[in-house]
C-alpha cells in the first residue's frame, strides 16, 4: 500500500528515470511499397466472430500478410482473480469463452480442486462430463453454422443454431442461464440434474447424430463449399504442433492428440469414444472434425447417462467443503479439452483466500497466432472463412 | 409532349419497379423464412404484408449520411446511375400480344445493353466512397457484371436466330412451344448469368456480406441505400420478366388477360427460383466465378446458339 504523500501542486513534476532493464521496445515504421492495399477487417465486421481486428495487406484480392490485432475485449479477468475468493472467480471464468462457458468453469475448478486437494464426488464428475460433451455439441456448433455463414449459405447457420438452442435449453433448465452457466463449482456442481432431465438428454442425443448427418450432407457435401473449402488454409501438422494448436485446429492437420484420450481427466477412462482426425489440415477438414466430434460427443453422453444411474442423487458436492477455500501455498496446473483444444489454468496460492496468480492457456489465443501463417496468398474471400475455421473467441483470446 | 410522355412512362417504370421491389422484399423474406425453419414477418398484417409498408417510410425517414472522405456529388448521384438503366430496360419487355411499353425494332439488343450501364454506376458508388471495402466491391461488380454479359448474350442471341428479329414483340409471335426444349441450355446459361448480372447469391460477391460487409453500398444509407435495394430487386424482376417472355414463352400461353396472367406467373416463378438459390447456395470466389463464367457458361451459350442457328436454317 503506497501511502498518499503530499506533493506541491506548483512544483513540475521530476522526470521519471530511465529504467535500464530493458530496452524501449521500437515499433518498426511500416512502410507499405507497392501497389498493395492495406484493408482493415474489423474491430466491427460481420464475419470477425467477435471483436477482431484483422490488418489484412491485398494485393488485389490476394492476401500477403494478416496481422490479427487482439485486445479489444480485454477485461482483465486474471487480475481481477486475484481480487477474489475462490469461489468467487467460478463466475469470471464463465466470460472466457462465452460460447462453451463450462469448460473454463471445469478447468479453474480442477485447478483449485488439485491446489487445495479435494475429492469431488463421482456423480459430480459424471454430471460434469455431460454437461461438458453438450457444451462442445454447442460450441461446435457456432464453429460449424459460421463456417456456412462466412462462405454465404446463411441457412447452414441456422440449422446449426436449431441444434445450439436445444442444448442451451438444457442448460437453462439445469441451472437457469443460457449463456453464463457458473454451474461446475470448486468441489462439485451447484445443482443436482432436475427432474425429467435425463430423459430431455436422453431425446436430445437420439436426434442429434441425424441432425449433424444431414448438416454434413447439405452443408459438406454442396459443390461449393466443397470448392471454397478444400484446399484453403492449409496447416500441416509440423507447424500445428510447433505453433501450439489444439483441439479441431490441430486434429483437423492429422495431429491425433486430445487430452480425453492422451491426459485422460475426471471418468473419461470409462467410456468408449474416438477421435476424429482430418488428413490435409484446410478449412474442410478443421470444420468437418468439429461436426464428428459432436456425433462422438453424443456417444459419451450417452454411456454417461447411463453411468449416472448407479450414483445416489444429491451426492453432488464434495465433502467438508470449507465455506472460504484457503489452500496451503503452492501453485497447480490443470488442463481439459474444450472445444477449442487444451484449455488450461494455472494457479498459485500464498496461503489467503484469493489466488495469488491466475493465468489461463488459451486455445483460441495460441489457434489465433496461426492466422498470419495460414491465410497469406489465399484470397480475401479465404481470409474470413479460415478466420472462422480457427474458431476463435474473444473472451478467451483477450480474457 | 413527348417529354411529358416520357417522364410519365418513366414514373411508371419507378413505381413498377419500386412496388415489385417493395413486394420482392416482403416475398423474400418469407421464403428465406421457410428454408431456415422459421416464419418470417408474421405480425403485421395477415402474413406480415404490412411490413412493406412500414419498410418504406423507414428508409424515407433514415438519416442520409455521406463520408467526409468520399467524393460528393458522385457519392449522391451515384445510386441513380445503378437504378435508371434497370428502369429503363423494363421498357422493352413484351407484356401483351403485340405491346411492349417501347417496341423498339432493336428491343432485343436494348435490353441487353442497359442493365450494363448499371455496372458504372456501381463503380462510381465504389469509387466515391473512398473506402477500401467498397472499392474492393466495385472491382468485383466490376470484373463479374461485364464477364457474365457474354454468356447472357450469347444465350438471348440463339432465341433472336430462332425468330429472326429484334423486335421482342415479333420474338414472341414467332415463338413456339418447342422452343423450349431447343432452347433449354441457353434457357439455364440466361438464367444463372442473369443471377450474376444482379448479383445475387451464389454470385454475391461484390457486396458479400461476410467480406465486404456491404461491398459497393457499404456507405450508403437510408433512401440512396434503398435505391440500390430498389436496382437490384428491378433487375431481378426485369431479369424474370424477360426470361420468361422469351425462352418460356410469357403470354402466348393462353389469350388475352389469362396469358398475362400466366406470364406473371412465369415470372413469379423465375423469382422465386432465384431467391431459392440464393438462400441454399454458399458463395463462390473471384476467380471461381470467372472460371465458371468462361469455361463452362461461355462455351454452353456458344453450343446452343449453334443449334439454334442450323435449327433456323430449316425453319
Amino acid at each position: 500500500m503506497i501511502e498518499p504523500q503530499d506533493t506541491p501542486t506548483d512544483q513540475a513534476a521530476p522526470a521519471l528515470p530511465d529504467l535500464d532493464c530493458a530496452p524501449d521496445v521500437v515499433m518498426p515504421e511500416v512502410i507499405y511499397e507497392g501497389d498493395n492495399t492495406i484493408v482493415n477487417i474489423g474491430p466491427s465486421h460481420p464475419s470477425t466472430h467477435g471483436v477482431c481486428r484483422v490488418i489484412v495487406e491485398l494485393d488485389g484480392e490476394i492476401v500477403r500478410h494478416a496481422e490479427p490485432v487482439i485486445g479489444h475485449l480485454h477485461r482483465g479477468i486474471e487480475k481481477m482473480a486475484e481480487n477474489r475468493t475462490y469461489l468467487q472467480v467460478v463466475p469470471l471464468t464463465d466470460r472466457l469463452d462465452y460460447v462453451g462457458s463450462m469448460y473454463a468453469n471445469w478447468a479453474y475448478c480442477r485447478a483449485v480442486e488439485r491446489l487445495a486437494g479435494i475429492r469431488v464426488p463421482e456423480r459430480a464428475e459424471y454430471i460434469r462430463v455431460i454437461v461438458c460433451e453438450l457444451q462442445r455439441i454447442a460450441s461446435h456448433m457456432m464453429a460449424i453454422g459460421p463456417a456456412g455463414a462466412d462462405t454465404g449459405a446463411t441457412s447452414a447457420f441456422m440449422y446449426t443454431f436449431w441444434q445450439r438452442e436445444l442444448v442451451v435449453d438444457l442448460f437453462e433448465s439445469l441451472c437457469g442461464a443460457r449463456l453464463t452457466y457458473n454451474y461446475v463449482r470448486p468441489g462439485g456442481v451447484s445443482f443436482d440434474l432436475p427432474d425429467g432431465w435425463i430423459e430431455k438428454c436422453r431425446e436430445f442425443v437420439a436426434q442429434h447424430p441425424a441432425a449433424m448427418l444431414e448438416i454434413d450432407r447439405f452443408l459438406f457435401g454442396n459443390v461449393i463449399f466443397r470448392a471454397r473449402t478444400k484446399g484453403i488454409g492449409v496447416l500441416d501438422a509440423d507447424d500445428a504442433v510447433s505453433w501450439g494448436a489444439s483441439g479441431p485446429v490441430a486434429r483437423g492437420s492429422g495431429v491425433d492428440w486430445d487430452l480425453r484420450r492422451d491426459d485422460p481427466y475426471s471418468v473419461y477412462p470409462r467410456f468408449d469414444f474416438s477421435i476424429p482426425v482430418g488428413d490435409n489440415g484446410d478449412v474442410y477438414d478443421r470444420t468437418r472434425v468439429r461436426l464428428w466430434e459432436a456425433i462422438e460427443s453424443c456417444r459419451i453422453i450417452g454411456q454417461a447417462l447411463d453411468g449416472l444411474a448407479e450414483f445416489e442423487p444429491g451426492t453432488i458436492k464434495a465433502d467438508g467443503m470449507p465455506r472460504l477455500l484457503a489452500p496451503r501455498p503452492g501453485d497447480a496446473y490443470d488442463h481439459i479439452e474444450s472445444a477449442r483444444g487444451s484449455l488450461g489454468v494455472y494457479l498459485v496460492s500464498d496461503g489467503s483466500v484469493r489466488p495469488y496468480r491466475m493465468k489461463v492457456r488459451s486455445p483460441a489465443f495460441c489457434n489465433l497466432a496461426l492466422l498470419p501463417l495460414v491465410s497469406e496468398g489465399y484470397t480475401l474471400s479465404d481470409l474470413v472463412v479460415i478466420l472462422g475455421s480457427l474458431d476463435p473467441v474473444f473472451g478467451e483470446v483477450d480474457r | 409532349m413527348t417529354f411529358l410522355w416520357g417522364l410519365l412512362w418513366g414514373l411508371a417504370a419507378v413505381m413498377f419497379i419500386a412496388g415489385g421491389a417493395v413486394i420482392g422484399v416482403w416475398w423474400e423474406r418469407k421464403v428465406a423464412a421457410r428454408i431456415q425453419m422459421r416464419l418470417g414477418p408474421q405480425q403485421l398484417g395477415p402474413a406480415g404484408v404490412l411490413q412493406m409498408i412500414a419498410d418504406v417510410p423507414k428508409l424515407l425517414f433514415k438519416e442520409d449520411i455521406v463520408p467526409d472522405n468520399a467524393d460528393k456529388p458522385i457519392f449522391r448521384y451515384a445510386p441513380m446511375a445503378v437504378f435508371a438503366p434497370i428502369a429503363m430496360s423494363v421498357a422493352v419487355i413484351p407484356f401483351w400480344a403485340g405491346w411492349a411499353p417501347l417496341d423498339s425494332t432493336v428491343g432485343m439488343v436494348f435490353y441487353l445493353a442497359f442493365p450494363s450501364i448499371g455496372v458504372l454506376g456501381i463503380l462510381l458508388s465504389a469509387w466515391s466512397s473512398h473506402n477500401t471495402l467498397a472499392t474492393i466491391g466495385g472491382m468485383r461488380a466490376a470484373a463479374q457484371m461485364v464477364s457474365y454479359e457474354v454468356p447472357r448474350s450469347l444465350a438471348v442471341l440463339s432465341v433472336i436466330v430462332l425468330a429472326g428479329s429484334l423486335q421482342p414483340t415479333e420474338v414472341m409471335d414467332a415463338w413456339q412451344w418447342w422452343w423450349i426444349p431447343l432452347t433449354f441450355v441457353g434457357f439455364v446459361v440466361y438464367f444463372i448469368a442473369s443471377i450474376a448480372e444482379m448479383n445475387r447469391g451464389p454470385f454475391d460477391l461484390p457486396e458479400a456480406e461476410s467480406e465486404l460487409v456491404a461491398g459497393y453500398f457499404s456507405d450508403y444509407s437510408g433512401f440512396r441505400w434503398a435505391i440500390f435495394m430498389m436496382g437490384e430487386y428491378g433487375a431481378l424482376i426485369s431479369a424474370s420478366l424477360f426470361g420468361a417472355a422469351v425462352f418460356l414463352g410469357g403470354y402466348r400461353w393462353l389469350p388475352g388477360v389469362a396469358g398475362l396472367a400466366v406470364f406473371l406467373v412465369l415470372a413469379m416463378v423465375l423469382i422465386t427460383a432465384v431467391m431459392w438459390i440464393k438462400w441454399t447456395f454458399p458463395r463462390l470466389r473471384q476467380d471461381q466465378l470467372m472460371t465458371f463464367c468462361w469455361t463452362v457458361l461461355t462455351p454452353l451459350a456458344i453450343v446452343q446458339l449453334v443449334v439454334a442457328g442450323v435449327v433456323a436454317l430449316w425453319l
